[in-house]
Order: structure tokens, then C-alpha cells, then sequence
């Protein structure tokens, strides 16, 4: 007992933080040895149940893993159009002119009102009517930009209502005029507060682009669906894609959460 | 010459104070409606070139909104501004006509403020934050823009901070920056709302002395604040107010010393005491 009474708090300080060092560690290292248990213990299953074909993958697995590019270049596009889009439309929910208002209101509720993959067929099919034609990749980032714009209008809108008033305040005492305040002083901090949103809307966008496989879109799903279908082995790869659309959503998410980390960090 | 207008806090018919020049900011039977609340009833107003004039009252009593009003970032409900010979008169029905709006704006070019909680941008570093509106607004070529704002952030001692975000300054160098950057536009008069309330205690005093500076070498200033000392220091003049009337006016000695109302010596004997 006479030993406890030897250390110095300095020395406890340092006890502490090295067991709460450790935990840490070894909460990760469970938690992942977890990860790999019921994964592996998923694959054991899925092997003796379905009697995977290695032949069948050794000649497919190229096509459908090209369908992976295909799907974060459309993702990409999609959600800067969609972020483009959501400025316009924030800005128009914001209006005192009643007339952009409407239209504003009238394309997010429209657009949050209606299926996506709706959408998607609309585009695809509705417009050759009016004489647009669009290749189906094409037609898919129209539709997932329009229905991701709808969502994100709403994200900068409240981004926007987020900068403090004073902000604007101080802007105006400077001269500047309206749109001068809302490009340079306004928009510029509600994009930062916005940024993770755009981040997780973008994961999110990742998942849902498959949707464009119904027209036909030459991206992962339909590549999978494509190669499983042509020699009934459906199922098979339909679990190969989902499992690269998992991989990328990991990949994606870690990035989007260092950025959130990082813009909570801030310079402000 | 000497004669004066109800408002210019000096008697009528006396010879001015020799330093002070022509009227700079003069506002007229302001009145202003929040609501039902009626929180300012009338008010006559005038500063002279060179004065610094301190608005000193309770919180409520209208000093603040008075400051907003000159600038228009409130609309008076009636009653005109005029600061440096342009006349903008109230029209809150049409407050948001594209006339009205462009008058405030050259209204606001006349007049730099300076706020409570310094609403510096926070995505632009100091010398940013001081040349954003003379280059963007003024059109002021750039090399040129950032040499007054060097001078400026010179002034208040931050010259070496010209390349900081706000995030990484004090609250007194975020207002000491504000004040640069409100030099820069090269007001006629600098308003002041508060400019010290949200600082702490031993932070004051920087700001303080920046701003007595600024009074000595003869700026315009309209000041709202609680602090006294300062208040005696740098002010021409101190105008007293309570339930949105200027109760009383005049030189500091006078107005904090011996005030001649009792409304004025009952706020000065209470804050005095806190």
C-alpha cells in the first residue's frame, strides 16, 4: 500500500493517459477483428452455398470493375452540376422577387416529390419528344445532377441563413452592394459551413447513380447485371458490385470525413 | 457662421468650439418604430467636422438604433439623415426601391461603422478584410488600395498582423483591424456601436487608445459607449439619452460632472456604482 503513495500526481497524469492510450488501441483492434470475422464468416457462407465460379470471374471481373470509373465519373460530374445548381437555387428560395421564388420552390418541391429513377426515365425517355436526344450516361448526369440540385438547395439555403447577420451587416456599412455582398462576403463562408453536406451527399450519390442502369448507362450495376445475366450468374455478380460499391464509399467517406474534421478545425 | 440648429449640443447664438468645422452628420425629427415600441421620438442630432461626440444612456434607450438608423442599416420609420451634404429622408414604404437603396449606399460610403462583435470576414486575412471594399467598391487599383490599408494596419499597430486570418487574432486586434479597415474607405465619420462590449476586460484598453488617437488628430467620430473614463477623455461632447429622447447635452465635464437633469444623474449614479 505504501507504494501508491510514492507517485507524484505528474507521474498518475502520465498513467492515466498511457491506459487511455491503450484502450483506444485495443477498441479499434476488436472492433476491426470484428469487421473481419463477419466478413470472412460472409464469404465462407456465401462460397459453400453458391458454388462461386472462379472461371466465371477470371473472365468477367474486368468488365464489370470498369464500370467503377464509369460510376465516380458520373458521380463527380453529377454533383458539381447538382452544387452549381443548388447555389441558383438557394439564392432563388432566398428572393424577395416573388417570380424566383416560385420557380425556386417549385423545382425542389417537384423534384423531392417525384422518384428519382422517375427522373431518370423521364429525362431519358420525355425529352427525344421534344427533340433532345441524349446518350444514356449523358441523360444520367442530367437526371442525378437535377434531383441531387433539389436536396443540396436546401443545404445552402440553411448555409447560407448561417452566416451570421453581422456578417452582412458589416458588408453593407463597407458600401458594398447586394450581389457584391452575397458573391464575396455571403457565399463564400455558407459554401465552407455546406462543404461535409456536399461531402456526404456525395456518398450518398455514389449508391444511387446505379439507378441510371435502367437506361441502360454502361456503369457498375449494369455491367455486373450485364455479365451476370448473359451466363446466369446473377447473384454472383451482383455481390461482386455491390461489394466495389462499398469499397468506394469507404474511400470516399474516409476523405469526406478528414474534410469535415478539417473544416470544423476552421480558421475562423 | 457661429449661429446653430437645435441639435448641434452647443447654445444658440454662442461662438463654437474653434476646431470644429461644418456639419457632417445631421439627423432631423429621426423617429423609429420596432413594432408598437416606439424607440426613438424625434431626435435632432448634429456632428461636426473634427468633434467626437459620445452617446452614452441604459441599454434600451435607443443609442444603438440611433447609430443603425444614421447608416440606414435600420430604416426610420420617419425623419431624415444627412451626412456630408447628401439627404437620404425615411421611406420605409419604399425602403427596398432600387433609389432608395443606391441613396443609402452613398450614404454608407460616407459613413464607416464599427460593431460590437467587429464582424471582421473571416475567410480573408486583415489586409484583405481592409482593401475587399476600396478595391471592389471604390475601384481603387490594387498596389494602391494596399498600400493606404499597410498605413492604416500601421496605425492601429498591426501591421505585422497583415497576413493573419481574424481566427487568429485577439478580440482587440479584431476591432483594431475593423477600425483600419473602416479608415480605408476614407469615411467622413466613424460610428461606433459598442465598440469594447464584447471584449474582455484587459483588451479594452488597446482599442481605446486607438480610438483616442483617432479623436485627437481630429476624426469625425459618433460614439455609443459605457465607458466613461473614455468618454471624458476623448469626447467634444457627450449627449445623454433615455426612452429614445436626448435628454441632455454637452461638454463632459458638464454633462458626467454636473448634469443639470435628473434622469442623467440617476443612470450616472447607478452605473457609477456597478
Amino acid at each position: 500500500m505504501a507504494a501508491i503513495t510514492q507517485e507524484t500526481p505528474r507521474e498518475i497524469v502520465l498513467q492515466v493517459e498511457e491506459s487511455q492510450r491503450r484502450a483506444r488501441t485495443a477498441f479499434r483492434l476488436k472492433s476491426g477483428l470484428m469487421w473481419v470475422l463477419l466478413i470472412g464468416g460472409l464469404m465462407f457462407v456465401l462460397w459453400y452455398t453458391h458454388n462461386v465460379d472462379m472461371e466465371w470471374i477470371g473472365v468477367w471481373w474486368q468488365f464489370i470493375l470498369i464500370g467503377a470509373p464509369i460510376t465516380v465519373l458520373l458521380s463527380v460530374v453529377s454533383i458539381l452540376i447538382a452544387t452549381i445548381l443548388a447555389i441558383f437555387g438557394a439564392i432563388g428560395r432566398l428572393s424577395r422577387n416573388a417570380y424566383i421564388y416560385g420557380i425556386a420552390s417549385l423545382y425542389v418541391s417537384l423534384v423531392r416529390g417525384t422518384p428519382l429513377i422517375a427522373q431518370i426515365l423521364f429525362i431519358y425517355l420525355g425529352l427525344p419528344q421534344v427533340g433532345i436526344i441524349l446518350d444514356p450516361i449523358p441523360a444520367g448526369i442530367v437526371a442525378l445532377s437535377f434531383n441531387y440540385g433539389a436536396y443540396m438547395t436546401e443545404i445552402f439555403r440553411a448555409g447560407i441563413q448561417a452566416v451570421p447577420r453581422g456578417q452582412r451587416e458589416a458588408a453593407e456599412a463597407l458600401g458594398m452592394p447586394e450581389r457584391l455582398v452575397m458573391r464575396r462576403i455571403v457565399l463564400p463562408q455558407a459554401f465552407r459551413i455546406v462543404i461535409p453536406a456536399i461531402g456526404n451527399d456525395f456518398v450518398a450519390m455514389i449508391k444511387d447513380s446505379a439507378l441510371v442502369s435502367v437506361i441502360s448507362a454502361q456503369e457498375l450495376l449494369w455491367r455486373a447485371q450485364r455479365a451476370g445475366t448473359q451466363t446466369f450468374h446473377t447473384l454472383q455478380a451482383i455481390i461482386i458490385a455491390a461489394g466495389v460499391y462499398w469499397i468506394l464509399t469507404i474511400v470516399f467517406s474516409y476523405f469526406q470525413e478528414r474534410l469535415e474534421r478539417r473544416m470544423a478545425r476552421g480558421d475562423r | 457662421m457661429t449661429t446653430t440648429m437645435p441639435g448641434s449640443g452647443y447654445p444658440q447664438g454662442e461662438p463654437l468650439p474653434h476646431h470644429l468645422g461644418e456639419v457632417i452628420v445631421e439627423a432631423r425629427q429621426v423617429e423609429k418604430y420596432f413594432g408598437r415600441n416606439h424607440v426613438l421620438r424625434g431626435i435632432d442630432l448634429e456632428v461636426r467636422r473634427r468633434e467626437a461626440v459620445m452617446l452614452i444612456g441604459r441599454s434600451g434607450s435607443g443609442k444603438t438604433t440611433l447609430l443603425r438608423c444614421l447608416n440606414f442599416l435600420e430604416e426610420p420609420t420617419a425623419g431624415s439623415v444627412a451626412i456630408d451634404g447628401l439627404q437620404v429622408v425615411a421611406d420605409p414604404l419604399h425602403e427596398r426601391s432600387r433609389r432608395h437603396q443606391e441613396q443609402i449606399r452613398q450614404i454608407r460610403l460616407r459613413a464607416g461603422m464599427l460593431f460590437q462583435e467587429f464582424n471582421l470576414f473571416p475567410h480573408m486575412t486583415a489586409l484583405q478584410n481592409c482593401i475587399e471594399s476600396p478595391t471592389r467598391v471604390r475601384g481603387i487599383p490594387r498596389d494602391e488600395a494596399v498600400a493606404t490599408a499597410e498605413r492604416y494596419l500601421d496605425k492601429v499597430g498591426l501591421l505585422e498582423k497583415r497576413d493573419e486570418y481574424p481566427a487568429r487574432l485577439s478580440g482587440g486586434q479584431k476591432q483594431r483591424v475593423a477600425i483600419a479597415r473602416a479608415l480605408c474607405m476614407e469615411p467622413k465619420v466613424l460610428l461606433f456601436d459598442e465598440p469594447t462590449s464584447a471584449l474582455d476586460p484587459e483588451l479594452i484598453g488597446e482599442v481605446l487608445m486607438v480610438m483616442e488617437e483617432l479623436a485627437h488628430e481630429g476624426a469625425t467620430m459618433l460614439v455609443v459607449t459605457h465607458e466613461m473614463h473614455f468618454a471624458r477623455e476623448a469626447a467634444d461632447r457627450v449627449v445623454f439619452m433615455e426612452d429614445g429622447v436626448i435628454v441632455e447635452q454637452g461638454p463632459p465635464d458638464e454633462v458626467l460632472n454636473k448634469p443639470a437633469d435628473a434622469r442623467t444623474r440617476n443612470f450616472l449614479r447607478r452605473f457609477l456604482e456597478e
